[in-house]
């Protein structure tokens, strides 16, 4: 069926190309466009015209357009389609039967409805109704039918379509069997083709039926089981839409907002842990390229770090309210309450008693947990009892520690500290508008509980919450230092209470590292500029306190100090080093602070490994202080030490065999302020202590440099110093192997390097006039300078080419249609000529007839 | 004895007037002396006041007996010429006016006393009062001289009166530091000036001459005071303003010749720079030298002995002798042998530290700013520095290098110093000798700043930012240090915070938790400092 007419198309297709092909090479169709150049690369369309054909096809068009309007013109009538969409080009085939056919419909049933009142229309699947389809529920899908019905059996269709060949290949196959039986007629072969695809059908049509069965006796028993299943839901549901009708009380409403409560949603794939640290690597090393990009100052301004990151196992609980915050259902004098509310409540309460007490939302979350429901508020008493008196136990620990702070309460405030010890800490906390506000939290609480308080504060004043939030959690910040410092100056420093309070200050600090840059840095400037002052007069300072030590550590731990340039570092870099220069060592409390002023400089330059002159020399100059015989030294010590003085025997020890006893501690950070030592023996330990860690800097730092050019002239001073006066002999065998192995280090390095030469530049490149490239576009004529004018003058080309092919076209139209009509005129003409000569024709037959008859008539006669 | 009698009349009358306050009693008393002869004894009464603990009265007869004398003083009714001994006064056949006006005379001498007396008192009110006091007699002496005139020497100038007060100034046992920055303004008058100098002069010699040259601290502190307070005029057209009017013969008067002035100006100082100073004595002399002391002496080259031995000193005193030498090679044509080689040496690890490194290296900037100096001078400066600048602190640092790379820019021929591309690649020690004390021998010109090339690393972004500049050729334009010469670190640390950052402060990353916890790299606190 399909196989002919193809055949005939590209028969067809045949004939035209060569026919084409044949036009083409016919020297007599073709003109040839000559080109005056021969341009590469460039192909031309228009090198060879076809007038012939380009003109049959012109005329051609005509006739079918310009012909038919003429031969229809002074026509009135005219045959319109006035089919739905039939000249609506913009519908699909498809929808346009389907509107016709909807519409079709609808005519009709107008017409039967008028008076048919039960009849509906009726549905159809495949021409059969699908009223009665679903009568018969014993029918199989029609997808399986559809499959059947598609899919026909290899040799039926072999045999059809096949050409016979399956036919003539078994005859073959039967005459190389049987050799003499006679060959199947096609009628038998036939025969048995139709036989074996009815036993087919009929086998599957059995298939069929068995499946049916089973599938029936399968809904009989799904059935007896659906009552069942229907039997416990259906009651109690009914039974509970009764109650809810007569009226709705609270509880109802409860649950049914916990029925609508949104449900668990996807949520993002749980991240594998490999996944995790894939994650948390590559950002430590976006971080770290980041670091190191700005450790070596090149100033990139857009810096990608606008915001706090956040860790892949961030909960993010610093932006979302955190389970604490959340309405968690509990009861209160039997009735349901939200927790924040109560938790405002006793807010309000706190502030009026002053200490925190009342606080049973804790016990209540507990409560929760437990899962038990209104009865627990026995148990929840003893254990607040309990709770209670483990605090009091802490805070009398916390009293015994700080007696300095505790000795000004009163008693009774003691008792109501006792009571207010027993109660949990509230829940929520208005942010303290100024320092004493934030003294006031937090004065009396052990430092766990302060850790506490500041991150409830946090919480409860978090930015997404209220708009003023922002501002008063900055300023939070500011009063925290402030307490830090507080904390450091008092005697003894609270140093374990500052180290829990990292934490919330890292907190604090990434979430508005503005505010908090800010606040470190007038803290910097203040103490810089107190120190100057001083300077300014005496020409010297006193070492920094406690407070400035813990400041200058918390920076260094809030901000990165390996960075070229920070807004935060390089001063607290400065102060350091201002510190370190300016300040005389005048006793072993000096010496102690200075210590760790260099350890300080050590963790700033130790990442960056940047050179800081002054904590070399202030461990020369501490060394210095141990060396006993002062005159005739190799190496001269830097300002604020000097040669020789009233304090310059510092660190010499009293008695040499002291050092039998040492062992090597940790020296603490209180002795920067006061340092108690009774005997010499103690005093002589401490020497050898801050010795050791003098030492031990030097090991660091002589390390650190490794890779500095001036290495040995740096290390020059303390090598001598080491090597010739330090008196190791009498130091214990540790302090013999930290000097040993400095020395190691330090006489390991290169003393030497290449002699320095400029880096190394690009030649500049001699100055040329470079030309000036003017974009021609089609050379020859003068064309307009802005773009505008080109423009302009395009389009005015193109409409003069328009124009004048329009012009051409319509000249061919006309004289195609003058053509036209003489060919009718002419034609008219002709037919009227042979008409006439009919005419004249029949008229001398007619004469010549007469003339005869005349003869005949005349002969006769 | 007579003065005795009349002092119980006196105090007979003070239990009389008891109820009066001592202004009212005073000021009353002063009236009625000057009204009437009658009432002379009354001056006891007021001279008893001027003795008195308290400190009000004793102002308030301090002003009383001012204006007393400065009107008997006027008046003339003060004798004049030589007294004779009040112990002949009575015997003595004189008319009762002349018995009076020695009377007088003898009340005003002994006021006098007690006013001088006054000047050593420990409240500073009535030192005060008493300085203006004298003062305002010594300018009423000058017109009204009590003295027969002796047109020779000293016109009319009260020269007793000032050298008292002098002496009595420069106070051997106390600081009379803030007393002499009250008696500048009576320095501002040519005379006054000039008669305190020449009775300085006297002074110092007499007393470092009783101790044998030894040091006195606190005497040698309050003539320097009063030495560094006087104010020369450079003109003689600026003399005008006198304490007392000379009429005639006033051009020759040696206080109006400004010659005269600076001689004993000159005289003055020498007299005193003769003598041992204490160490800090001579870093303040230094200090003042170059431009209060040097113009103003007739002879500067006087004061080359003393230089050069201030030179020789060593350390700041050395830095600051430089100011003087500089002035006194600058103008006054001072050949000083191996002074570069002295300057070379001064270069120690502490000319960083001292508070007088601006003025030290200005001048040092000035000094190596001939071009006529050789190479290997200039090499042997710049790598001394550059070596030095290893241990300097960053404000300074910010100063020096600028410095050597203006060395380097001065002398093209020390750029082998930052730039030998003949030997590139070859690896050398330093030839540098440091401690070799002649810049000649100590092979500067062989070396290469690596010192420099070290503190690319340093600490700080600007220091580093500068020792970067070694790394191109230098531009041909000088940096220009003056303003960088008195940098501090404050005020570094304050131009860093002005360093206006519109973008994010950056944050560290590893989370905070402990305060000795490690940061950047490892955590050198924690290891050796505990919290407690």
């Amino acid at each position: 069926m399909g196989k002919p007419p193809k055949k005939k198309n590209l028969a067809d297709k045949v004939r035209k190309t060569k026919t084409s092909t044949e036009i083409k090479n016919n020297p007599f169709e073709v003109k040839i466009n000559r080109k005056k150049f021969d341009i590469l690369g460039r192909k031309s369309k228009h090198d060879v015209g076809l007038p012939g054909v380009s003109r049959s096809k012109a005329i051609n068009k005509r006739k079918e357009t310009l012909l038919k309007e003429y031969k229809t013109k002074d026509k009135a009538n005219k045959f319109i389609d006035k089919r739905f969409g039939e000249y609506d080009t913009k519908m699909d085939p498809e929808e346009k039967i389907l509107q016709r056919f909807s519409m079709e419909r609808q005519r009709t049933q107008d017409k039967k409805d008028m008076y048919n009142l039960n009849e509906e229309e009726e549905l159809t699947h495949y021409g059969q109704s699908l009223s009665e389809m679903e009568k018969l529920n014993d029918m199989v899908d029609s997808d399986d039918d559809a499959d059947e019905k598609g899919v026909l059996s290899a040799e039926l269709t072999a045999s059809h379509f096949g050409g016979g060949g399956l036919l003539r290949r078994k005859t073959q196959g039967e005459k190389d069997n049987g050799g003499n039986q006679r060959a199947k007629s096609r009628q038998e072969l036939i025969e048995e083709l139709i036989l074996k695809s009815k036993q087919e059908k009929r086998e599957r049509q059995n298939q069929k039926e068995e499946s049916q069965v089973l599938t029936e006796k399968l809904d009989q028993d799904w059935k007896s089981i659906q009552g069942l299943l229907a039997h416990k839901n259906a009651p109690k549901a009914d039974r509970l839409e009764e109650e809810d009708k007569p009226k709705l009380d609270e509880y109802d409403m409860m649950v049914r907002e916990l029925g609508f409560e949104m449900k668990a949603q996807p949520s993002e794939k749980m991240k594998t842990p490999e996944e995790v640290a894939r994650e948390e690597r590559e950002r430590l090393q976006k971080l770290e390229a980041d670091r190191l990009r700005r450790m070596m100052g090149d100033v990139v301004e857009d810096c990608t770090k606008t915001q706090a990151h956040m860790s892949a196992d961030d909960l993010n609980d610093g932006f979302i309210l955190d389970g604490d915050e959340k309405p968690t259902l509990a009861y209160q004098d039997g009735k349901w309450n939200i927790n924040e509310e109560g938790a405002k409540i006793e807010g309000d309460d706190d502030e009026e008693g002053g200490e925190g007490e009342s606080g049973e939302e804790e016990s209540g979350g507990e409560e929760e947990e437990e899962g038990s429901g209104e009865d627990s508020h026995s148990d929840l008493d003893s254990e607040q009892e309990s709770e209670g008196g483990e605090e009091e136990e802490e805070e009398e620990g916390e009293k015994d520690e700080v007696p300095a702070t505790k000795s000004q309460l009163s008693e009774e405030e003691r008792k109501a500290q006792a009571e207010a010890a027993k109660a949990e800490l509230p829940y929520t906390f208005k942010a303290p508008e100024s320092y004493s506000d934030l003294k006031g939290l937090l004065q009396g609480h052990p430092a766990d509980h302060q850790c506490i308080i500041l991150a409830r504060t946090q919480k409860c004043n978090h930015p997404s919450l209220a708009v003023g939030n922002k501002l008063k959690l900055q300023k939070l910040f500011g009063f925290l230092l402030e307490y830090v410092g507080e904390l450091a100056s008092r005697s003894p420093p609270e140093l374990s209470t500052i180290d829990k309070m990292i934490t919330q200050l890292y907190g604090l600090c990434q979430l508005f590292p503005e505010a908090a840059s800010k606040a470190m840095q007038t803290t910097l400037v203040d103490s810089a500029h107190r120190m100057e002052d001083v300077l300014e007069v005496k020409g010297r300072a006193a070492f920094p306190q406690l407070d400035m030590l813990i400041y200058l550590k918390i920076t260094a731990l809030l901000f990165p100090t390996s960075d070229f340039r920070h807004p935060v570092t390089t001063p607290a870099l400065l102060y350091i080093s201002q510190a370190l220069t300016k300040c005389p060592v005048m006793s072993l409390e000096d010496v102690t602070s200075g210590l760790v002023l260099c350890c300080l400089a050590v963790e700033y330059v130790s990442f960056s490994k940047r050179f800081c002159p002054e904590l070399i020399n202030f461990l020369l100059g501490v060394l210095h202080l141990a060396v006993q015989d002062k005159t005739s030294t190799g190496y001269s010590v830097v300002p604020p030490f000097r040669q020789n003085g009233k304090v310059s025997d510092l660190l010499v020890l009293s008695d040499p065999e002291s050092s039998q006893t040492w062992s090597k501690k940790t020296l603490p950070l209180s002795a920067t302020q006061t340092l108690t030592l009774t005997t010499d023996l103690d005093t002589d330990h401490y020497r050898l202590s801050a010795v050791a860690t003098c030492m031990d800097l030097l090991k660091h730092c002589s390390s650190l440099y490794r890779e500095l050019t001036s290495y040995s002239h740096i290390f020059q001073p303390i090598t001598t110093l080491l090597s010739k006066h330090l008196p190791i002999k009498t130091y214990p065998a540790a302090l013999q192997d930290l000097h040993g192995e400095i020395l190691a280090t330090i006489s390991g390095s290169l003393t030497s390097r290449p002699l320095l030469v400029f880096q190394k530049k690009k030649p500049i490149p001699l100055k040329l006039f470079t030309p000036k490239i003017v974009e021609v576009l089609d050379y020859g004529k003068k064309r307009g300078n802005t773009k505008e004018e080109r423009e302009k003058e395009r389009l005015n080309h193109k409409y003069k080419k328009e124009f004048k092919g329009a012009l051409r076209e319509i000249r061919k139209d006309t004289r195609f249609l003058a053509r036209e009509k003489l060919n009718e005129v002419m034609g008219r003409d002709a037919e009227r000529k042979r008409k006439v000569k009919e005419l004249f024709g029949s008229l001398a037959t007619q004469e010549g007839e007469w003339k005869a008859l005349k003869r005949r008539k005349n002969s006769r006669h | 004895m007579a003065a005795s009698k009349r002092c119980n009349v006196s105090s007979e009358n003070l239990t009389v007037n008891d109820v009066k306050t001592p202004k009212i009693d005073i000021n009353g008393k002063v009236d009625l002396i000057i009204q009437s002869k009658k009432h002379a004894n009354d001056v006891f009464d007021v001279l008893e006041y001027l003795q008195s603990e308290k400190e009000k009265n004793v102002v308030c007869a301090i002003d009383g007996c001012t204006k007393l004398f400065s009107t008997l003083l006027e008046r003339g009714e003060l004798y004049v010429g030589k007294l004779p001994k009040e112990e002949l006064l009575i015997g003595g056949d004189r008319s009762a006016d002349e018995k009076y006006c020695m009377f007088m005379r003898h009340r005003y001498n002994g006021c006098l006393e007690l006013l001088l007396e006054h000047i050593s008192h420990e409240s500073y009110q009535i030192k005060e009062s008493a300085l203006c006091a004298l003062m305002q007699f010594a300018s009423m002496e000058g017109k009204f001289p009590l003295q027969d005139l002796d047109w020779s020497e000293h016109y009319s100038f009260p020269r007793e009166l000032i050298q008292a007060v002098v002496e009595r100034l420069l106070s051997q046992n106390e600081d009379m530091a803030l007393l002499i920055s009250r008696f500048q303004e009576y320095l501002d008058m040519e005379d006054v000036r000039y008669y305190v100098m020449s009775s300085v002069r006297d002074n110092v010699g007499r007393v470092m001459d009783k101790t044998k040259g030894a040091v006195m601290p606190i005497y040698q502190n309050n003539v320097f005071t009063l030495l560094s307070n006087i104010n020369m005029p450079s003109q003689e057209s600026e003399l005008t303003n006198y304490l007392v009017k000379q009429e005639a013969k006033h051009e020759d008067w040696k206080a109006a010749k400004l010659k005269e002035h600076k001689r004993t100006f000159e005289r003055l100082w020498l007299g005193f720079l003769k003598y041992k100073l204490p160490s800090n004595m001579y870093k303040k002399v230094l200090v003042i030298l170059h431009d209060s002391i040097l113009p103003h002496i007739s002879n500067p080259t006087l004061m080359i002995d003393f230089l050069t031995a201030a030179y020789d000193v060593g350390g700041a005193i050395s830095l600051l002798a430089l100011n003087g030498l500089f002035v006194l090679i600058h103008q006054h044509n001072l050949d000083y042998p191996d002074f570069y080689k002295k300057l070379y040496s001064l270069l120690e690890p502490s000319v960083f530290h001292v508070k007088y490194r601006a003025r030290f290296f200005h001048l040092a900037n000035l000094f190596l700013s001939s071009t006529h100096l050789p190479v290997y001078l200039v090499a042997a400066f710049a790598k001394r520095l550059s070596r030095l600048a290893l241990t300097a602190p960053p404000a300074v640092l910010l100063m020096v290098l600028p410095f050597i790379c203006n060395l380097i820019r001065r002398h093209p021929a020390c750029r082998v110093l930052i730039h030998r591309p003949s030997a590139a690649d070859e690896a050398c020690d330093d030839p540098y000798l440091m401690e070799e004390e002649d810049p000649s021998q100590c092979h500067a010109l062989e070396s290469s700043l690596w010192e420099i090339q070290t503190l690319q690393k340093h600490y700080h972004p600007d220091v580093a930012t500068a020792a970067m500049a070694i790394n191109k050729p230098l531009s041909q334009q000088e940096d220009a240090i003056s303003e960088l010469l008195e940098l501090s670190t404050y005020e570094l640390m304050e131009r860093d915070l002005k360093h206006k950052q519109s973008k994010t402060v950056p944050l560290e990353f590893d989370p905070a938790t402990q305060l000795l916890q490690g940061s950047g790299g490892v955590g050198v606190l924690g290891l050796n400092f505990s919290l407690e």
